[in-house]
């Protein structure tokens, strides 16, 4: 136990616990929206195409944070776009956009001479990297996140259970999926430090599904989702700490044996 | 009154035009049966009265308005959202209220009374925290409809109402409707012209042209002229008809 509040006395340790906490909100807004609306590919590509901004950053020289930023922005933009106006399938654009946005980032992380650092955090994560500089960008986002959330509750679900319905009603349909790509984008980038882009979108899905276990309701999920992402982070965080193991990875792991957990006791209780 | 009227509408997607110059005006109490054969254009015409598509040409008035908006309800197919999201029977029949606040405005409590008044009369009370997708498919037309008509719409447009659901519920849902043409006009798409002659007033013929028919008897001349699906015999609670002359 002493060993456990001796942590806190680490400035790391303190930004990746503050890191999870602002996390686990996003998590539950945007992992409760993406899974409902089944666009949890979307997302997926739209977090691997970002790693073709990080690469163009480390070769050019500036924050990767920012390169990828901007790379997960415009895929967003790109897809929701091509789904309206083109006649490309949607998988078929997503696979085009995660793919091109990969081998952009692979090609100039291989061009940028000497070492690169981070680059392994970025893809698998380190929790324990977290910056102030990070919190800041987390700590806007969250309040950014719950604000549109908490002011815009019914538009939002609405819009995404049947948009033709809400079209009907007038209300902005496209505005506000537009609105809510691009919140998914910088959430899914913003997490990326925690999780890494291949891992980090379990991180707003499996939450949801434990969720899904006890209700069935939007709101309830949310909320639920959140407990269960912090949960899952921080046991994450404080194992991978003790047994020296990646924190991104341990995260998942525990978030999905929560999951096995939960369900086998549902089914007796 | 007029509520709604159709000047020379062209309307289509991309390079294609489905509805070609059609005219057609609805009055308040007007009970209107829309038929026509798959592809004739039906549903583009709700998507247009609707505002969901713009004509390419043409003019739409529709002089139902309430608060600065169309006071239409409207049942759109039963499968045109997802099943499975996770959204309750009361939250559904709320979204039919989207359009009277602004959008960051949350309904009012008489707002809630209605909406379960509402559920009530169509026998879901019981159900009002249940997902939408626990339902069956005539349980889930019920909720369709008490969302089509929270706001009290002048105009209710039903787009194929009685897909996927048994044939109790479609006699039920149609001595519904007939209650409710008396406060409101209905216009209703359907294959099933056993119904259209059994319950609407006039019928509307759509196959790319408007063909409008100011009663409800369906001829041979109509039906050869165009196209019109036809089925012949209904079943349930609705009474038992064939028609004349095929």
């Amino acid at each position: 136990m002493n060993q456990l509040i001796e942590l806190f006395e680490y400035q790391f340790f303190v930004n990746a616990l503050i890191g999870t906490l602002l996390a686990s909100i996003i998590a539950g807004f945007i992992g409760t929206y993406i899974v409902s609306r089944k666009i949890v590919f979307i997302s997926d590509g739209i977090t691997h195409a970002s790693f073709g901004g990080i690469g163009i950053a480390y070769f050019f020289g500036f924050n990767p944070f920012m390169g990828a930023l901007l790379f997960g922005i415009v895929t967003a933009f790109g897809i929701e776009w091509a789904q309206k106006k083109t006649n490309i399938r949607e998988d078929s654009a997503i696979a085009v956009l995660w793919s091109v946005g990969m081998a952009i980032g692979i090609i100039f992380v291989f061009l940028t001479p000497g070492y690169t650092p981070n680059l392994m955090s970025f893809l698998f994560g380190n929790i324990l990297s977290i910056t102030s500089f990070d919190l800041i960008i987390m700590g806007g986002l969250t309040l950014f996140i719950t604000s549109l959330f908490l002011i815009f509750y019914r538009p939002i679900l609405y819009s995404a259970f049947d948009p033709e319905f809400a079209k009907a009603l007038g209300l902005p349909v496209s505005l506000i999926r537009y609105i809510l790509m691009i919140s998914i984008a910088i959430t899914v980038v913003v997490c990326i430090k925690i999780a890494g882009i291949i891992l980090v979108m379990s991180l707003f899905t499996i939450p949801h599904i434990i969720a899904n276990i006890y209700t069935k309701e939007f709101k309830t999920i949310i909320w639920l989702s959140m407990i269960f992402a912090f949960l899952g982070v921080i046991g994450g965080l404080i194992i991978s700490y003790y047994a020296d193991l990646p924190s991104g990875a341990t995260i998942i792991i525990i978030l999905v044996a929560l999951w096995g957990i939960l369900k086998g006791v549902s089914k007796f209780v | 009154m007029k509520l709604l009227e159709l000047k020379n509408v062209t309307a289509g997607y991309n390079g294609l035009n489905i509805l070609n110059k059609i005219n057609l005006t609805v009055n308040s109490n007007d009970f209107i049966g829309v038929i026509g054969p798959n592809g004739g254009g039906k549903t583009t015409l709700l998507k247009v009265i609707l505002g969901l598509i713009k004509p390419k040409s043409g003019t739409i008035s529709f002089t139902g308005m309430s608060n600065g908006i169309k006071s239409i309800g409207y049942l759109p197919q039963n499968n045109t959202f997802d099943h499975q999201f996770p959204i309750s029977v009361m939250e559904v029949v709320m979204s039919g209220l989207a359009s009277k606040y602004k959008l960051w405005k949350r309904p009012t409590k008489t707002d809630k009374i209605q909406a379960e008044e509402l559920i009530a009369k169509t026998g879901m009370l019981y159900y009002k925290h249940t997902p939408i997708g626990e339902l069956s498919g005539g349980q889930r037309q019920r909720v369709l409809l008490c969302r089509a008509l929270i706001h009290n719409p002048q105009l209710l447009i039903l787009d194929e109402p009685t897909t996927y659901v048994d044939k109790d519920f479609e006699g039920e849902l149609y001595s519904l409707l007939s209650d409710l043409n008396k406060q409101m006009a209905i216009l209703l798409v359907s294959h099933d012209i056993g119904i259209i002659v059994s319950y609407v007033k006039t019928i509307a013929c759509i196959n790319g042209t408007l063909h409008y028919h100011p009663s409800n008897k369906i001829t041979n001349d109509l039906l050869l002229t165009y196209n019109c699906p036809v089925e012949l015999v209904t079943h349930g609670k609705v009474p038992h008809r064939v028609l004349k002359q095929h």
